[in-house]
């Protein structure tokens, strides 16, 4: 955004509480990767240079990446200016800030729609001496006890945190809601890059059935493995890992209670995913292209065991540490604007904010359905950017398709 | 010219029904219901339940009569089987639940159903109710609910439409998921 402002030559500042790429930086496990491929992550004036495009992005890698784009755009980032609050004025926007106060007409929240790691407020009846982590303060194996480990959550970020858990030499019960399941490689090709081809990336959000369920559909199982192997549940299943299902309750003895439901989400991710190869596959035949992939498949079927326990005594030991890898939700405590939903979300239509001059970035599905990945921001920067800047001009802007 | 796309008909009034979910997330307080029973005992085992009265949409209904029910045991647990088993109300609670699901997705989905069969059945060990054996639950072990379907689609559809259905159905959820029970003497 600051780089499209730039263009424009519209004068701005970037405000961040620590150093650029902050959550890279300091809310990410040691071994995470981009889980899409390197060449998928196009900034304007800026994309990937370097000798592997179909590999994916270490965290170091993420945070030198994001670093350089800063440098090189020489962008206004005022960092550790940790912002207190945001109110409306007269002229626009009173901007607090623990380095003093700005004032500004336009206001555009770049600050990330994974602030707050989702716990459930049972969460206060795990048994003290059972240690808890979340997917921003999960670094690495070595920091957890020796002994069993349940991680709640089997979307991206849980399955990577279990399948190396599992391979540390800890036991691992994975605890499983709803997830999508789907392929690393479909054809030969990244799926990322069939998402990208077919255009399923680019499905708008005015174009879409139910834009707030969509909004709220967890992350790709997806993970930015260098063998490029599919970390599905299957995969996980032969790693040793045990999986049960979601994680209901936890019962005021300690008790934690798994749903019932495991065999149907189970079931409901397969469909989903074969629902996408299908849509791929005729995309792939529309397009004349079957001669140079490979022929269709299809994974098989997610297998579950029979009888998966319904409940597990947190107090017996055998569980030493929870994961918790259940979603995460933005932090808007600071923004003193009458823009937030009865879920905590901020209003708005297509990044557009229901507050004058205020605009949204970087939340799941904001424009377009690669909204939620870097390669999104580009667009979604480019086309608010034109809003704001007509904004400041006392012309309103309509933004259409 | 284009061929007009068949509507499914399954007596399910789909477009009411999105109607009220439109009109409900505006107005959440409306779709608070409470679904209620009066039960009163007969003699053993055997209790009459009726049915009549529910709330929602911020106000009282009563179904179009009061219906009732019998529930007892059967001849091998001593009693005198006037009427079904508490646990089979159970199943049959889910079955209806899970096929009007299938009939509602279906109706969405613009698939034609012809015929939609369920067969129930839930393993119990009934030292838990005996208390025989303390490591013995009361409940099911397991229910399994098997579906014949007769339909207007492909296999992979139909299997959709019954995972569809148990994603929302509201016995699914209250039998897998925990529930709060509270019971009071006046």
């Amino acid at each position: 955004m600051s780089r499209c402002l730039a263009d424009r030559s519209i004068d701005h500042v970037v405000l961040e509480r620590g150093e650029v790429a902050h959550s890279w930086r300091t809310e990410r496990w040691d071994s995470l990767r981009l889980l899409t491929p390197n060449w998928q992550s196009r900034l304007p004036s800026f994309t990937y240079a370097g000798d592997d495009p179909d590999g994916y992005r270490t965290l170091p890698e993420i945070v030198a990446f994001i670093s350089n784009y800063a440098k090189s755009n020489a962008a206004p980032v005022h960092s550790h200016t940790r912002v207190t609050s945001v109110r409306r004025t007269e002229a626009g926007y009173l901007v607090s800030t623990d380095q003093g106060d700005w004032g500004c007409r336009t206001l555009v929240i770049a600050s990330g729609a994974f602030n707050i790691a989702h716990m459930p407020a049972f969460a206060g009846r795990v048994p003290r001496p059972v240690a808890q982590l979340t997917g921003q303060n999960y670094r690495n194996p070595e920091q957890l006890a020796d002994g069993g480990v349940l991680v709640v959550g089997a979307s991206s970020s849980g399955t990577q945190i279990a399948h190396e858990i599992q391979r540390s030499g800890r036991p691992v019960m994975l605890a499983v809601g709803e997830h999508i399941r789907a392929p690393r490689v479909y054809r030969g090709k990244d799926l990322e890059w069939w998402m990208d081809a077919a255009g399923v990336l680019d499905e708008r959000y005015d174009q879409v059935d139910d834009i707030n369920r969509a909004r709220r559909v967890p992350s790709l199982q997806l993970a930015g493995t260098p063998d490029r192997s599919t970390l599905d549940l299957n995969a996980l299943t032969a790693s040793g890992v045990e999986i049960v299902g979601r994680l209901a309750g936890i019962t005021e003895g300690g008790k934690a209670q798994f749903a019932g439901s495991l065999r149907n989400m189970c079931a409901l991710s397969d469909l989903k995913m074969n629902r996408l190869l299908q849509l791929l596959d005729e995309w792939a035949r529309n397009k004349g292209i079957d001669g140079a992939v490979e022929p269709p498949q299809r994974l098989p079927p997610t297998s579950v065991p029979d009888e998966a326990p319904l409940g597990l005594d947190l107090a017996a030991g055998k569980i030493k540490t929870i994961v918790w890898a259940a979603g995460y939700r933005p932090d808007y405590s600071w923004l003193d604007v009458p823009v937030i939903d009865r879920k905590g979300m901020i209003r708005h239509d297509g990044g557009v904010a229901e507050a004058p001059g205020l605009y949204l970035m970087g939340a799941v599905f904001l424009r377009r359905r690669k909204s939620t990945l870097i390669d999104g921001a580009g667009d979604d920067a480019r086309e608010l950017s034109a809003h704001l800047a007509s904004y400041l001009d006392g012309m309103p802007l309509r933004l259409t398709a | 010219m284009a061929e007009a796309k068949t509507i499914a008909k399954n007596g399910v009034n789909v477009e009411a029904l999105i109607a009220a979910r439109e009109a409900l997330s505006k107005t959440p307080q409306a779709a608070q219901f409470k679904w209620r029973a009066t039960n009163e005992w007969k003699n053993g085992t055997h209790s009459h339940s009726t049915v009549e009265g529910y709330y929602g949409l911020g106000q009282e209904h009563r179904h179009k009569k009061a219906f009732t029910f019998d529930a007892d045991h059967p001849a091998v647990f001593a009693a005198e089987d006037n009427g079904i088993t508490p646990v089979e109300f159970v199943l049959v609670g889910l079955a209806s639940c899970l096929t009007a699901g299938i009939a509602a997705v279906a109706q969405h989905r613009n698939i034609q159903l012809r015929s939609v069969k369920a067969t129930i059945e839930g393993d119990m060990d009934i030292q838990g109710i005996l208390g025989i054996d303390s490591d013995v639950r009361n409940g099911y072990n397991g229910i399994k609910v098997s579906y014949d379907i007769d339909a207007d689609a492909k296999r992979e559809d139909i299997e959709a439409l019954v995972a569809q259905s148990q994603k929302r159905s509201a016995v699914y959820d209250i039998v897998v998921n925990p529930t709060n029970v509270t019971v009071v003497v006046n």
